[in-house]
């Protein structure tokens, strides 16, 4: 087994496409995860027992289910029901779908780490509870929640490759393809690594500065 | 004349502890109220309650005339609805113990920020109210100050322009000098026996500071186990006290300072 340079320079067009797809996917379904954790996070904590509950089982069944099952069923079984959704698409909303139901316990215990002084305020000076989330509690639950939510950003980004079992020909699954029409392994799959570690080693670094930098300002609130 | 606030045969209880028991009070627009009384007797939960943030268990509360726990729907009286206690907050202000500040804003957002939200005023009208009132508590140089950059005193200040700025009818004060270092408390209470003086609104406060009390109120309410065990002007309650009970608190607590 030896490396072989022209495998490199034949894959590596593909594989940069694949590196788009992988991106693109990434941060649309992190956009997703946070848009849809926040709002499962507030519906979680609405007075009403029977929204609260029902959006706690269901955040359950999508935790504790794998996201493989739930890719399955996007691509392969909604079509059935009618609903037709591209590869993309389908891996997006899965990606999205899934780590919500993570983003949504950063948000809420985000919005639980405001103190209960800041509700009473809010309402003693009369504001609607838009108001307080929007202009009270969010702005002080937010800058904490930054670092957690950056590593979901990158615990998704190395979960693109199971996009390849529905088709999407992102990074992983455009090495594979090379390989298994040219049996070549061993240089596709350690430059999928190697991508991966280029882009998820800084990336971690910047989500370690992210936690100082909110840890500091965070203890200087009183 | 009507009294702006009335407690009608009011009850409360968190669970098993029953902190207000049947109590009846009334106060009239423009009077200064002291609530004095040990801890767990209720006080508090009377600022809290006229604040909407405690629910009453039997009973009625009026403010302004109206029923603040419940509205009449078809002559019926049923619990009220949020629009309806969001009216009803219009009427009253209140400053915390812990000041409540909003971290993320400076003194002058803190005042100017519900002015806008809630009433509606423009920025510059805000803008120019908050510098007023920051003046009137003797900050006008902190304005640009975070919270956290601020002495607790000044912190419960500025919280005390913020409430003013609201125009309330009503202002309550719920031990708003027990969370400060001693040396601070004077700062507060020297703002509070100004507005006092100066202004019309009718003001509730708890306190454990007697001296202030004295100042501060027109009438003192002794409270016991959620109920009023006397009520009159400062001197006739420090003085000569009718009750046992009043006595026997005050020596003790006066005891403690001395």
């Amino acid at each position: 087994m030896e490396w072989n340079w022209q495998v490199v320079h034949d894959v590596l067009p593909q594989m940069l496409q694949g590196l788009v797809i992988t991106i693109e996917a990434t941060f649309i379904g992190a956009l997703l995860a946070y848009v849809l954790g926040l709002a499962l996070a507030i519906l979680r904590m609405s007075k009403s027992r029977v929204i609260s509950l029902s959006i706690y089982w269901t955040s359950e069944f999508i935790r504790r289910t794998p996201l493989l099952v739930q890719l399955y069923f996007l691509f392969y079984v909604l079509p059935d029901l009618g609903v037709f959704l591209s590869p993309l698409a389908a891996g997006i909303l899965g990606l999205g779908l899934h780590f919500s139901t993570y983003t949504s316990e950063v948000f809420r215990a985000g919005i639980e780490n405001v103190p209960q002084g800041q509700w009473e305020a809010s309402k003693s000076l009369n504001y609607s509870r838009y108001q307080t989330m929007r202009y009270v509690i969010l702005p002080q639950a937010i800058p904490p929640m930054i670092p957690p939510l950056a590593n979901y950003l990158i615990t998704m980004f190395k979960e693109t490759p199971l996009l390849s079992a529905i088709t999407v020909v992102e990074l992983f699954n455009a090495a594979n393809i090379y390989s298994n029409s040219h049996y070549k392994y061993l240089e596709p799959m350690t430059l999928v690594g190697v991508f991966f570690l280029i882009v998820s080693v800084p990336s971690a670094y910047f989500a370690m500065w992210l936690e100082k930098k909110y840890q500091r300002r965070s203890s200087r609130m009183p | 004349m009507n009294p702006i606030i009335e407690f009608k045969n009011v009850s409360k209880s968190y669970g098993e502890l029953q902190v207000l028991r049947n109590l009846d009070m009334h106060v009239e627009a423009g009077e200064k109220l002291a609530l004095i009384g040990p801890s767990g007797s209720g006080k508090t939960t009377i600022l809290r309650i006229l604040m909407t943030l405690e629910t009453i268990n039997s009973g009625h509360v009026m403010v302004e005339g109206d029923y603040l726990w419940h509205q009449k729907v078809n002559s019926e009286l049923v619990p009220a609805s949020e629009k309806h206690l969001r009216k009803m907050r219009e009427n009253v202000g209140m400053v915390f113990q812990q000041f409540n500040l909003f971290p993320h804003l400076t003194a002058i957002a803190n005042i100017e920020q519900p002015q806008i939200l809630v009433k509606g005023v423009d920025k510059s009208d805000a803008t120019n109210k908050a510098q007023e009132l920051l003046k009137l508590v003797g900050l006008e140089e902190k304005q640009n100050h975070y919270p956290h950059q601020l002495s607790g005193g000044q912190q419960q200040r500025v919280a005390i322009a913020r409430a003013l700025a609201m125009d309330p009818k009503i202002m309550l004060f719920d031990e708003v000098t027990s969370a400060l270092d001693p040396e601070l408390v004077e700062e507060v209470l020297n703002v509070l026996r100004v507005l006092a003086e100066t202004s019309d609104t009718t003001m509730l406060t708890v306190t454990h500071e007697m001296n202030f009390a004295r100042d501060f109120a027109d009438r003192v309410l002794f409270f016991e186990k959620g109920q009023i065990v006397e009520s009159g002007p400062p001197e006739e309650i420090f003085r000569n006290p009718k009750e046992e009970r009043t006595r026997n608190f005050l020596k003790q607590i006066i005891g403690e300072i001395s």
